[in-house]
This record gives structure tokens, C-alpha cells and sequence, in this order.
């Protein structure tokens, strides 16, 4: 099963993964102006947004330990997923921004005010880094500390997780199971690896 | 009646007053039993068995006892009010609703002396609410008026929807409708009212006593912690909506202001 499923991975081009992926906020905003997204598109646009980009988000997570404990390989797209969270949220925070919010002056006062705000913007500010860096180049060029700033993706899903839980009303299971489940993949970074055998 | 009511807001704008569209008001709705999405009300409310209904009154009245709701609604003037609805979460409606004042029900139920709250209960029925199997509230939702707001000729107990039956995802077959107050206070599907001499617990305020007060009037200058309340979108404007000015107690601060003469709306949010 697992060889079966690593044979048909090589096989896919990450290529067409960019291709899938780009086209869901296109799909969204097309449904959006033409009623597929109910009575009030700006928010379920928005939501919808968030939440692919949390999905990509644990998918691109729990890709080194389906290697490490399954033995499923799926690393090939580890960068493709990643980069496709940030265009979720990119789109996520655009629908917020020029949609959502409109007024610039409310903009700035609910990222200070509004906890919520403010850790989802955090968030994307954290990010930024991952998503220039995410390309041969840069991880040559910086070596081990490319491994090290890369660490921060923890943070960024937590956050992320956090931001989702805060801004729904009332105790709701949906953003709990989002947050659970990231809070696994993380803490399954820290199971101490077998040390090598003593030759 | 209706045009009296209507006219102060129709005087501040012609497009105030124009009612939603009877699939925006019952595809966007927030009845937590019945799931936590927009859409979950209008999909799973069918579940619900309105009829027969009985209300239970008790407390602090003169003639308590469970009544049911066709004899309730042959005592009562039955006429259609259309009202803004501003939820607190920062959009707002138009709905066109059909029923009959709070004050004749609870003159026809005698209020005694002492009685200074009127507390609401929403049915609890596992089987026909999927979303109470999840404690997203205490469950049943519970709600409240000072007896003053409760007696306000603005506060009518709905039980139609554009001239029809109200649809089970809009609270039937009756629901509270408080026009000047965010919409959590319209409490739906109520199966008990209670007379009392103190405030009751509300459920939003029990879930978030920070934010959401006993009060909860539209008011654009208190901000919920977590967002805005100086604007709303209007239901039914499409992708490129854009948001308007809140207005406090939601355009009916002439009717209703001075019931809160010397209050601190702030403090008493």
C-alpha cells in the first residue's frame, strides 16, 4: 500500500500540484459573485479562504512524519504545499482587507485592538520569510539556518489554529479539532529519534 | 402599528425600511441548535415539530399555566411589522415580521406586582437539534427583558415571515423579535416565559459575560472586544458590499432611549 502510494507520488509532477492548487480562490470568487456562496458571500469567501490555507497547513506538516512513522513519502511536495498555504492566506487577508474591512482607518485599529487580529497577522508576517526562502537557492545559500528558520512553521500553525478558535462565538468543535490536530503534528516533532547503533 | 412604527426610520432613509429577500432572511440564520454554520438552521430546522406548541407561563403572574399556542394566537392582534435586525456580529437585515405585541400576552397572563423581568426559554429537544450535542451554549438558550423593554409596543412575539408561517430556521412557531437590541435577544422557538423579580441569566452573557451584556442594545459606540460595532453590512449586497454606519439602538432611539435615561450604556453594555 505504502510502496504503491510512494510509486504513484513520483509519478505526479509537483507541478500539476501548483496548477490544482492555484485554482480554488478563483473557483471561490467566481461562486461568490454569482450566488454559489449564499446571501453573504464577503464573509463565507473569506472563511473559506482560511480555512484552505489552515488545511494546506496541516497537510504540509504532517508530510515528515507520514515519512517518519508511516513511511509514506510525499516530501516532494512538502514545498508546494507549503507555498500554497501562504497563497490561501494571502487571498484570505486581501478579502479581509479590501472586502471585508474596506475602511483603512479600521484596518490598523482592529490589528492592535483585536487579539484575534492580531495573532492571525502575526501569522502572516511569520510567513513571509518562509515563502521567500522556500527555493533551491536559499537553502543553499543559508545552509543550516535554513532548517532552523523553517522551525518557525510550528508557530505560524499554532498561531493560526489560536486565530481560529478566538474568532468564532461560543465553545465550538470545529476550530478545537483544527488546533488538536496541529498541536499533534508539532508536538510529533519532538519523539526523540533512534540514535544510530555504535559500530 | 406598522406605518407608525415604520415612519421615523423611513423619514431617515427610503432603503432603510426595504425587506431582505424571503431567501436571505431564511438561508443566513444563527440557531446555534441547529448547528453553528449559516446554512446548518435552513438545513436541518425541518427536524423540528411545531405543532402541537404549548407555552409554559409562570412566575410573578396572575394566571399561570401552559398555553397552548393556537389559543394564544386567537387572543391576540395579529399584524405585520417590519424591522431592522442588526446581529452582533456586525451585519444587519430587513425582515418583514408577522405578530402580535409582548404587552397583550402578558396582559392577558396578568403581571403582578413585583414582577421587574421577563426570562425566555427556548425548546431543548435532542432528537430534532443536532447541535446540542455540543456544548457550543448551556443549553436550553435561555434570554431576557427588563419588564419595561418586554412591555415596549416595538417588542413583538413573531410567528410569520412575510405573511406565511415563520419557517422553523427563523424560530418557530414563535420568536421574540427586539428590534432595537442585537439579535441574540430574539430569543426563537419559545417554550417558556417567566415573570420574576430578578435578572435573569441570559446565554450569551453566561457564555461571555466580557462580551455580551444583559442589555446588548445596538449601540455603534461600544465595540464587541473582538470587532467593530461602528458599522454592519447589509445582507443581500453581493461580493462589493460596503458597510454602513450602525445606528444606535439600531434607528430607535426615538422610541427607545428613554428607557435608559441615566444609565451607562458603557458600563451596562
Amino acid at each position: 500500500m505504502t510502496a504503491t502510494l510512494n510509486r504513484l507520488a513520483r509519478r505526479l509532477p509537483v507541478s500539476a500540484l501548483y496548477i490544482i492548487g492555484a485554482l480554488p480562490p478563483f473557483i471561490l470568487l467566481y461562486m461568490g459573485a454569482t450566488g454559489g456562496l449564499g446571501v453573504e458571500p464577503i464573509e463565507a469567501l473569506e472563511h473559506e479562504l482560511g480555512g484552505l490555507g489552515l488545511k494546506a497547513l496541516i497537510v504540509t506538516l504532517a508530510i515528515t512524519p507520514l515519512r517518519r512513522f508511516v513511511g509514506l513519502n510525499m516530501i516532494r511536495f512538502r514545498r508546494a504545499f507549503g507555498l500554497l498555504t501562504f497563497y490561501y492566506i494571502c487571498c484570505h487577508l486581501l478579502v479581509w482587507l479590501f472586502l471585508d474591512v474596506q475602511i483603512a482607518g479600521q484596518i490598523w485599529a482592529d490589528i492592535l485592538k483585536r487579539p484575534y487580529i492580531t495573532i492571525g497577522m502575526a501569522a502572516w508576517a511569520l510567513m513571509v520569510p518562509l515563502a521567500v526562502t522556500s527555493n533551491n537557492h536559499s537553502i543553499r545559500f543559508l545552509g543550516p539556518r535554513w532548517r532552523q528558520l523553517h522551525r518557525l512553521t510550528y508557530g505560524v500553525a499554532i498561531l493560526g489554529a489560536i486565530h481560529f478558535v478566538m474568532l468564532r462565538k461560543g465553545f465550538q468543535l470545529e476550530p478545537l479539532i483544527y488546533l488538536t490536530v496541529i498541536l499533534a503534528l508539532v508536538a510529533l516533532r519532538m519523539v526523540p529519534k533512534r540514535k544510530p547503533l555504535a559500530v | 402599528g406598522l406605518a407608525a412604527m415604520a415612519a421615523p426610520l423611513a423619514a431617515a432613509s427610503d432603503d432603510m425600511l426595504t425587506p431582505n429577500s424571503w431567501d436571505e432572511i431564511t438561508t443566513y440564520n444563527n440557531y446555534y441548535e441547529f448547528g453553528v454554520k449559516k446554512g446548518d438552521p435552513a438545513k436541518h430546522a425541518h427536524r423540528l415539530t411545531t405543532a402541537p406548541w404549548t407555552v409554559t407561563v409562570d412566575g410573578l403572574v396572575d394566571r399561570p399555566g401552559e398555553y397552548e399556542l393556537t389559543d394564544i394566537m386567537s387572543a391576540m392582534t395579529i399584524e405585520d411589522r417590519i424591522y431592522r435586525l442588526r446581529c452582533v456580529e456586525a451585519w444587519s437585515m430587513v425582515v418583514p415580521w408577522r405578530g402580535f405585541e409582548l404587552a397583550d400576552l402578558l396582559a392577558m397572563v396578568g403581571v403582578k406586582d413585583g414582577a421587574r423581568y421577563v426570562a425566555f426559554e427556548t425548546a431543548l429537544r435532542p432528537d430534532e437539534m443536532p447541535g446540542v450535542r455540543f456544548p457550543v451554549l448551556d443549553w436550553p438558550y435561555v434570554e431576557g427583558l427588563r419588564l419595561d423593554e418586554a412591555l415596549h409596543p416595538l417588542t413583538i412575539l413573531a410567528t410569520g415571515l412575510y405573511g406565511k408561517p415563520l419557517p422553523n430556521q427563523n424560530g418557530a412557531p414563535l420568536r421574540l423579535v427586539v428590534p432595537w437590541k442585537y439579535g441574540f435577544k430574539s430569543i426563537k422557538s419559545v417554550v417558556r416565559i417567566t415573570l420574576t423579580d430578578t435578572k435573569p441569566p441570559t446565554s450569551w452573557n453566561k457564555a461571555g459575560p466580557r462580551e455580551y451584556g444583559f442589555y446588548s442594545n445596538v449601540n455603534p459606540n461600544v465595540d464587541h472586544p473582538r470587532w467593530s460595532q461602528a458599522t454592519e453590512r447589509r445582507i443581500g449586497g453581493g461580493l462589493f458590499a460596503g458597510r454602513e454606519p450602525t445606528l444606535m439602538f439600531n434607528g430607535y432611539a426615538a422610541e427607545v432611549a428613554s428607557l435608559y435615561d441615566g444609565m451607562d450604556l458603557t458600563e451596562n453594555f
